[in-house]
């Protein structure tokens, strides 16, 4: 495990990728915690649209988010295949819907591009570059600007 | 509870101040002008004080108190908090943790270090001035600097028992070479010293601790046993200890016990030396004598289990008198006092018995283990379902070991939420001595009765909740309560009284401090808030407005600054705890009649009893102890009223409807009242509601699980849970529900608490 730490710092990160719709992203796989299925989420009242309900992860109470909806494109119909990404964001673990993972990455900071001018603010404000991979394109997602903590206690 | 076990409590609790301390202070030199921090810096040396104060840590007390004396000044913006300011601060923290530390650990701290910080800090508080008249004139010398060389600590630690290596050459030496001077103690307690929870062997243990002691245990009121009264206190002991600390330090060790019992204490002069050591049964007699108590307790117990095997090793003597004690009853007391006197003897090893009892364990942990039982009993709920299932043959061995699997598992989870789950009796007893302390040095004569020691609440309550009811309690005390003579003078029993209770209603334990004096006096706080501009001049405050105000930083109506309390932190730090437990405060005063504090705190973590119902396809816990009466409505008793409002009639009253699925948006029209069932809940507010909803599915016992750890406080909803099927069930706010109804909306009702 030593060594896998020291290999990522010298060799650049290692992302999780995954596919929402037709696009795909990719976030630090250091705030991932563990990939599940899906399982039905009880619904909270006066929740923002996108957090779907909150699901039993071994005893705590886990918050679900319809990541699609997050970022601004339509709401997910959660079947079976989906999956959910349990992630460390600050303080606090949520889950994350996705429709499915797709590859573990290792990039050095030289693959990451820039965010292309054309993004709108909501893109912005999330996706932190992007990267070419065998001739997909793939967006590397900053959680912590996803969900910030402000956000969470006010809603 | 012994003392060392409130001391120790104190001293870790010492440790979280002092890095409070420290890091409060490293902000003020980063430049942070935040009032609150240089209330927290404060506060923490304030409690430190008061802590050490109960303790009679006098270096500690007289230190914080310049300490304290020279933050003030910081506070009221007398002293500037510059770099130079600072350097004098930070020293007088480490300072202030070395005392800490030696008070606990004995050792020796840099007294000139201290002296001249203590000079420093207090140049510091009048403008630079070193000599000023109305200085708190800090205690002069810790004691460690008396006069005496030290001498030879007493073998506390050693792991053999040696009570005995006493010869009489070395005590007619010692005290001459040393001038160390010999005390002689009578100590014959009444009855009432074990009454008031005291234990004889506590103190001689403590005795022990100070010199070289000889103890000898006389017997000779003691009656057969057939005649003996088990609350009766037949022994007394004479004590002869060597201490460099003289009689006020042998004093001090029965303190607390001195108007329980009969205590002669006198230092005997170097001529005396030779009488005492003349005194033949003084010094050799402990062991046998224990021995033969024994003999005779372990046989009026019936002989069960021998507990009187002769050895003169004085650790099986405790340990045979512990059996003994357990062995019978009656002869109970007989044992006790046997074990008295055998572990006074061997002092060493009875306190390393009597430690080890309990750990402290990080509440994490517990907090952690309670969350895989939780899981571990819905995961095997599920694999029993489904071995249900899939064998049609109910008896084999399968379902055998599943059954056996399940009772355990029980089992594990009664355990584990026993540790979390604790009565409250800990703290009040803390507060029990709290006011005797406190009515003592304030001269006042006052009677602490507690009720409802048993309640039991989470650990992180308990934990949390002894800092702010002493703060409350010495309140009370402190300027609660009249003088004797203008109780008197009033007609009232010049022994003033403070009820602390302690209860459970509607899922959350209300902790009640009632005192039967003063009350508040409203112009003088009114003048005060004024002068302290936290209200207008002008304002139009309400009396109840008034009363909350002591609840402000800075406030104090005490006119002269003492001990005890009156600089102003007080009721702002007790609230500002009993908000950071997620609980509430209120203050209801009568002129003349006294005050009444009340906080109510919710169980966290706590087991809920709660009827599980299902409204809008989802389901819903809601606590049963809000709940008065379950009905099923029928159309004659629905009335409209108004626009949108339902009443129904139950018994020719008519109480509100209120559709719980529409207040949580869980649909968008109000339900058919006839298709549900209406659940008859009182509020805190008082007032009676009928809750709609669609179906009561049973009750059941639910682990309440934060929502606000991974996600947020949600309006309407207390807390969550996780149900049998392993899915997560929302447990309802009655309380915010029943707002809600009353107009006004669920956000609002949220920033009122979070203010409020």
């Amino acid at each position: 495990m030593t060594t896998y730490a020291v290999k990522n710092l010298t060799h650049g990160r290692e992302l999780i990728a995954f596919r929402i719709g037709e696009q795909e992203f990719c976030v630090n796989i250091m705030s991932v915690r563990e990939i599940r299925g899906w399982t039905p989420a009880t619904s909270m009242p006066h929740a923002p649209p996108y957090v779907l309900g909150v699901i039993n992860l071994r005893g705590a109470v886990l918050p679900i988010v319809d990541l699609s909806l997050r970022l601004g494109m339509k709401p997910a119909e959660p079947t079976v295949r989906h999956v959910i990404i349990v992630a460390q964001v600050g303080p606090k673990v949520v889950g994350l819907l996705v429709d499915a993972v797709s590859d573990i990455l290792t990039v050095t900071n030289e693959n990451i591009q820039p965010t292309p001018d054309i993004a709108n603010e909501t893109e912005k404000a999330y996706a932190r570059g992007i990267l070419a991979i065998e001739g997909r394109m793939i967006c590397l997602i900053e959680l912590d600007s996803l969900f910030p903590h402000t956000e969470s206690e006010a809603a | 509870m012994d003392m060392n076990e409130i001391k120790e409590i104190f001293f870790q609790e010492c440790e979280e101040q002092l890095a409070e301390l420290e890091s409060g202070l490293l902000k003020l030199n980063d430049g942070d002008r935040d009032p609150e921090t240089v209330n927290a810096v404060f506060r923490a040396v304030h409690s430190i004080k008061g802590g050490a104060g109960a303790f009679g840590l006098d270096d500690l007390v007289s230190f914080a108190h310049v300490f304290e004396t020279t933050l003030d000044c910081v506070r009221s913006n007398k002293l500037e908090p510059t770099q130079d300011v600072l350097k004098v601060m930070l020293k007088s923290a480490d300072v202030l943790a070395d005392l800490t530390n030696a008070a606990r650990d004995g050792g020796s701290v840099d007294e000139a270090r201290s002296r001249t910080l203590i000079r420093e800090l207090e140049a510091l508080a009048h403008g630079e001035v070193p000599t000023a008249a109305e200085a708190p004139a800090p205690k002069p010398a810790p004691k460690a600097a008396a006069p005496a060389p030290v001498i030879e600590k007493p073998p506390v630690n050693d792991e053999g028992f040696q009570p005995i290596p006493f010869s009489f050459g070395d005590f007619d030496e010692e005290p001459a070479a040393h001038y160390v001077p010999t005390v002689q103690v009578d100590f014959k307690p009444k009855k009432d010293l074990y009454a008031k929870g005291n234990e004889a062997v506590l103190l001689l243990r403590d005795v022990s601790r100070l010199g070289e002691m000889s103890v000898y245990c006389d017997m000779d009121s003691l009656p057969p046993l057939d005649k003996m009264d088990p609350e009766e206190a037949y022994f007394s002991w004479k004590i002869s200890v060597t201490t460099d600390r003289g009689e006020d330090g042998v004093r001090s060790v029965f303190e607390f016990a001195e108007w329980d019992c009969d205590l002669d204490i006198r230092t005997i002069e170097e001529d005396v030396v030779g009488e005492v050591t003349d005194d033949e049964e003084l010094p050799m007699q402990p062991v046998p004598f224990d021995l033969s108590m024994l003999d005779e307790s372990g046989s009026a117990a019936g002989g069960e289990d021998e507990p009187a095997v002769v050895e003169s090793d004085a650790a099986a003597a405790v340990a045979a008198a512990e059996t003994a004690t357990k062995v019978s009853q009656a002869a109970g007391r007989a044992a006790e006092n046997a074990k008295a006197a055998a572990s006074a003897a061997s002092a060493a090893q009875a306190s390393q018995t009597a430690a080890g009892q309990t750990i402290r364990v990080d509440l994490d942990r517990v907090d952690r283990l309670i969350n895989l039982v939780g899981e571990l009993v819905i995961n095997q709920a599920m694999l029993s379902q489904s071995v249900v299932e899939n064998d049609t043959n109910g008896t084999s061995s399968i379902n055998m070991g599943l059954e056996e699997l399940q009772q355990l598992t029980r089992e594990i989870q009664d355990s584990v939420m026993a540790i979390r789950a604790q009565p409250v009796k800990p703290v009040f007893q803390r507060m029990a001595r709290t006011v005797r302390e406190i009515a003592d040095i304030t001269g006042k004569s006052v009677r602490l009765i507690t009720e409802g020691e048993n309640t039991e609440v989470d650990k992180t309550v308990i934990d949390k909740l002894a800092e702010p009811l002493t703060h409350m309690i010495r309140n009370a005390v402190d300027h609660g309560l009249e003088m004797p003579e203008k109780r008197e003078a009033l007609g009232k029993n010049p022994e003033g009284t403070v009820r602390l209770t302690a209860k459970h209603r509607s899922g959350r334990i209300v902790i009640e401090l009632a005192d039967d004096g003063a009350g508040i006096n409203r112009e003088k706080v009114r003048q005060k808030a004024i002068d302290n501009d936290l209200i207008a001049a002008d304002a139009n405050l309400s009396d109840e407005e008034i009363d909350n105000l002591i609840f402000h930083a800075g406030f104090s109506t005490a006119d002269k600054v003492s001990d005890l309390s009156g600089r102003g932190v007080g009721m702002d730090v007790v609230k500002r705890s009993i908000q950071a437990l997620g609980g509430r405060i209120s203050i209801s005063s009568k002129p003349g009649q006294g005050s009444v504090f009340t906080m109510s705190l919710p169980l966290t973590l706590a087991v809920l009893d709660g009827m599980v119902v299902t409204v809008a396809g989802q389901t819903l816990v809601v606590p049963l102890t809000a709940i008065v009466e379950t009905l099923q409505p029928e159309a004659p008793a629905i009335h409209s009223f108004g626009a949108s409002q339902r009443l129904i009639s139950i018994r020719n009253s008519f109480c509100p409807l209120v559709d719980v699925g529409r207040i949580l948006n869980f649909r968008a029209t109000q339900a058919n009242p006839i298709e549900g069932v209406a659940l008859l809940v009182e509020s805190e507010g008082g007032g009676q509601r009928a809750l709609m909803v669609d179906a009561i599915q049973g009750q059941r016992q639910v682990v309440i699980k934060s929502l606000e750890a991974n996600y947020t406080h949600v309006p309407g909803i207390a807390a969550a849970t996780i149900l049998g099927d392993g899915r997560v069930a929302l447990i309802l706010d009655v309380d915010a529900v029943v707002a809600a109804s009353r107009g006004q909306s669920l956000k609002q009702d949220i920033s009122l608490a979070a203010t409020g």
